[in-house]
């Protein structure tokens, strides 16, 4: 709990002194900041990957979005205003009039609707990684251009969140009914930017839309992202001054190399990702599929010295529990010690991982760990699961796959034990719990277990609307899945973004996909 | 008339000392070599720490009297790592040369004896692999294998290793033995009514031992830095077992400004255990083949 305030305190002081610093917004200038890799086409309601969001994001306007001054809290985008009904079932939103798109087309309620009802039912042909999130909507009224009304057939409390999320694109209905594949291969929204170019592999530009709705905004004439892949490349690019930002992350090394480099040319935000590694065992494989075998496992690892040792060289940080600590429904720290493998006394809990196994009739356990081969934070979090197994008489082969095979054997089953991750978008806990119900319910779930109470539980939390009863039903949910131990979490990771230090407006959030739209952001002279 | 008096019969130089005053390169080349076996051999008892105990205490250490070479981003020590390095480096080095050598001899040698058409085909088929740069060979092999850990060794990057080292020691075998097959002795064999077998086995190969073995060791070095290269790429041996080339790789490249340590001693180890097997193999060919003998 105290990490957890001072995680807080310390991101609203940095940005406290970071607007304390300076205060009035300078317009001009063209904001030059790298992405990873291109984006594979343009549909954001097609995708989950950030490079699409980071890439396509500013050229388009959402219903609604995270407020970052109060995160998770949420504020409205194109939506003025709005109200939920008592019984949870009715979301009625007010749109800001007169905002256009890039065609110069207005946007009227029509278009949100003709969004919402891609995603939630999307036209043959047409890709939507929304569907699931939108099916609780039973229908979409819109009783005038500006107004927009959406019925529920349950409550949902996540619901306000998921109107938030920035994959929520809002299309031109009149595009969308000529072709619902128009935004793959093309992009026309009403966001602060307007789509100028983009070179696969090498640059894609954005221009200030004069016609965007909030007025003043935005204080950017453009904006232009470098696509770099290496990271040693894009730490070069912005030691020379040809990209001002990168939006993801850096590791502890490269702030170390950018500060000694750049002096006060470099600036820094952190704070707690939404983002941690999940040790995944294979229920369907023995001896994994008894539970004593997977607590042991668990228990065996000292999450707290690896919290205080790779925060040094690793981009992993906070020790925490299913939820990202720090977030509204996080465990304190006193939940959290009492929970099994995340107790302060290694000794006695490496005591009882022997006596798990030795009670299993399990000695002499060998496995292969699969792991991601990526070096950061992949490569040494798994030394270190290794490391510690060993410390109880386990024997562990680490198995390092690329990418594309790695997701291959973990989807496929083919594995003992996976390092995998887990990066939560949104923050309410029907959106971040889902991986951990039974694999028959969440494909999520590569560990192929099957707990119907962690179903029921789950089942009541997406319908409970009160907050001190939820908070109760996601202890619960997490004491169960810790005590199968069919998924533990391992440690959550810390994000650090660099950037030029005349970036002004920009505001740090937990996740590497929210507040890229780049309304607010403006370069000092 | 004088009687001639036999001189008295000197000894025969010891075959050791004789290499070692003739190639005194190639012998302080040996003592290195040596030197690598012995601490493969005997590392748990030379390292003063564990290889894979981490440390976060000691983070990033220079070196000093209790870390000789410093320690990692892991803290892990990077003497302790080296020495047990060596190990990797020769078993996977010394296998795959080994593997590779012998089947290559073998391949020449029966070209050599039987000649003709056999020789034709198996010689183009060699040029073909020979015109892939034996790095772009091994990581096409090792991605094609997967791994296979057998007593701790992947034999399946023993074996992408080994394969790019056929060809070459092929090529090199059947030129010896197409002078081979036409020494006297071998006609004799033939003329006795003995086996192919029998012949290139009891005859041939004895006969072309000394270029095996020069073969052989010069191949070490390559296999000992066709592992090292693997490794880096990430093919290779992987985390945490010490190895040269995965010290080099991945964490190392993060954190090589503040512990430079880190990468200067694996890439020592690497360039000095090359620079010896090449050395030993230059010094065993030159004291070997009767050619450099003038």
């Amino acid at each position: 709990m105290i990490r957890s305030v001072a995680i807080g305190l310390a991101i609203v002081l940095g940005a406290g002194m970071a607007s304390a610093q300076t205060t009035t917004p300078t317009r001009g200038g063209t904001l030059d900041f790298a992405v990873v890799s291109d984006p594979p086409n343009y549909d954001c309601h097609a995708h989950e990957t950030y490079v699409v969001v980071q890439s396509v994001g500013p050229f388009y306007s959402t219903l609604l979005k995270f407020d970052h001054s109060r995160y998770p809290e949420v504020k409205g985008d194109l939506a003025r205003s709005w109200t939920v009904s008592a019984d949870g079932l009715t979301y009625s939103f007010q749109l800001n009039p007169d905002v256009k798109f890039h065609d110069g087309s207005p946007l009227t309620s029509a278009d949100v609707k003709a969004t919402y009802d891609r995603m939630r039912n999307p036209p043959q042909g047409v890709i939507s990684l929304r569907q699931a999130t939108f099916a609780d909507i039973a229908s979409i009224d819109t009783p005038s251009p500006t107004d927009i009304v959406f019925k529920l057939s349950s409550p949902n409390p996540s619901m306000l969140q998921n109107f938030a999320s920035p994959y929520n694109c809002v299309y031109s209905a009149a595009k969308l009914k000529d072709d619902p594949r128009f935004p793959l291969q093309n992009i026309m929204g009403s966001g602060a930017f307007r789509f100028v170019e983009h070179v696969r592999g090498s640059h894609l530009v954005g221009q200030r839309f004069d016609g965007y709705f909030v007025k003043d905004r935005p204080y950017l004439d453009g904006f232009r992202i470098a696509y770099i892949p290496q990271p040693s490349a894009m730490l070069n690019a912005m030691q020379g001054g040809q990209i001002k930002a990168e939006f993801r992350t850096i590791g502890p090394a490269d702030k170390a190399r950018l500060e000694q480099a750049m002096g006060n040319r470099i600036k820094f935000q952190e704070a707690t990702w939404s983002t941690g590694l999940i040790v995944a065992f294979n229920t369907e494989k023995a001896p994994f599929n008894d539970p004593r075998v997977r607590r042991a496992l668990s228990l065996a690892l000292d999450r707290n010295a690896a919290s205080a040792g790779l925060r040094r060289t690793s981009i992993l940080r906070e020790v925490g529990g299913l939820v990202r600590p720090g977030a509204p429904f996080a465990a304190s720290a006193t939940e959290l010690a009492a929970l099994p493998g995340f107790g302060r006394d290694i000794n006695a809990a490496r005591a009882e991982a022997r006596r798990l196994l030795a009670e299993a009739g399990v000695s002499n356990l060998k496995f292969a760990l699969v792991n991601r081969a990526v070096a950061q934070p992949y490569t040494p979090a798994g030394i270190f699961l290794v490391d510690q197994w060993r410390q109880i008489g386990v024997e562990v082969e680490h198995r390092q796959l690329e990418t594309s095979p790695y997701v291959q054997a973990v989807r496929a089953g083919n594995f003992d034990v996976a390092l995998d991750f887990q990066n939560q978008v949104l923050e309410d806990p029907t959106y971040t719990l889902l991986r951990y119900i039974s694999s028959d319910k969440s494909p999520e779930n590569p560990s192929k277990l099957v707990d119907r109470e962690l179903d029921g539980l789950y089942e009541k939390l997406v319908r409970e609307t009160n907050v001190a009863a939820r908070t109760a039903l996601i202890r619960a949910f997490e004491a169960r899945v810790m005590d199968n131990a069919a998924q533990v979490p391992f440690l959550w990771w810390n994000r650090l973004v660099a950037m030029d230090a005349r970036v002004n407006g920009w505001a740090m959030s937990p996740s590497h996909v929210h507040g890229q739209d780049l309304v607010d952001v403006w370069l000092a002279p | 008339m004088t009687l001639a008096v036999p001189a008295p019969a000197r000894a025969r130089p010891n075959a050791l000392w004789s290499f070692i005053s003739a190639q005194p390169l190639g012998a302080v080349s040996l003592l290195f070599i040596l030197g690598m076996v012995f601490a493969s051999l005997f590392a748990i008892w030379i390292v003063p720490h564990d290889p894979l105990k981490l440390d976060f205490a000691e983070i990033l250490a220079p070196p000093s009297r209790s870390y000789p070479f410093g320690t990692d981003n892991l803290g892990r020590c990077v003497f302790s790592r080296v020495v047990f390095g060596a190990r990797t480096a020769l078993v996977i080095g010394i296998l795959a040369s080994l593997v590779g050598s012998t089947i290559g001899g073998l391949i020449g040698v029966v070209q050599g004896y039987f000649g003709g058409r056999l020789d034709f085909y198996v010689s183009r088929f060699i040029d073909i692999l020979l015109s892939f740069p034996i790095i772009v060979l091994a990581l096409v092999v090792v991605a094609m294998l997967g791994k296979k850990i057998v007593l701790g060794v992947d034999m399946n990057l023993v074996v992408a290793i080994a394969i790019p080292i056929i060809p070459k020691v092929a090529r090199v075998v059947r030129s010896a033995s197409l002078s081979v097959r036409e020494m006297p002795y071998v006609d004799a064999a033939r003329a006795s009514g003995f086996s192919h077998q029998r012949i290139v086995l009891r005859h041939m190969v004895p006969n072309v031992f000394a270029p095996f073995i020069i073969m052989f060791t010069a191949f070490v070095a390559q296999a000992i830095l066709l592992e090292a290269s693997l490794s880096f790429l990430g093919l290779g041996v992987t985390e945490p077992t010490p190895a040269w080339g995965l010290m080099l790789a991945g964490n190392a490249a993060d954190f090589y400004r503040e512990a430079p340590w880190m990468i200067i001693f694996p890439g020592l180890a690497i360039s000095l255990s090359v620079f010896a097997f090449n050395l030993f193999g230059d010094a065993l060919r030159d004291h070997l083949d009767p050619r450099f003998k003038v």
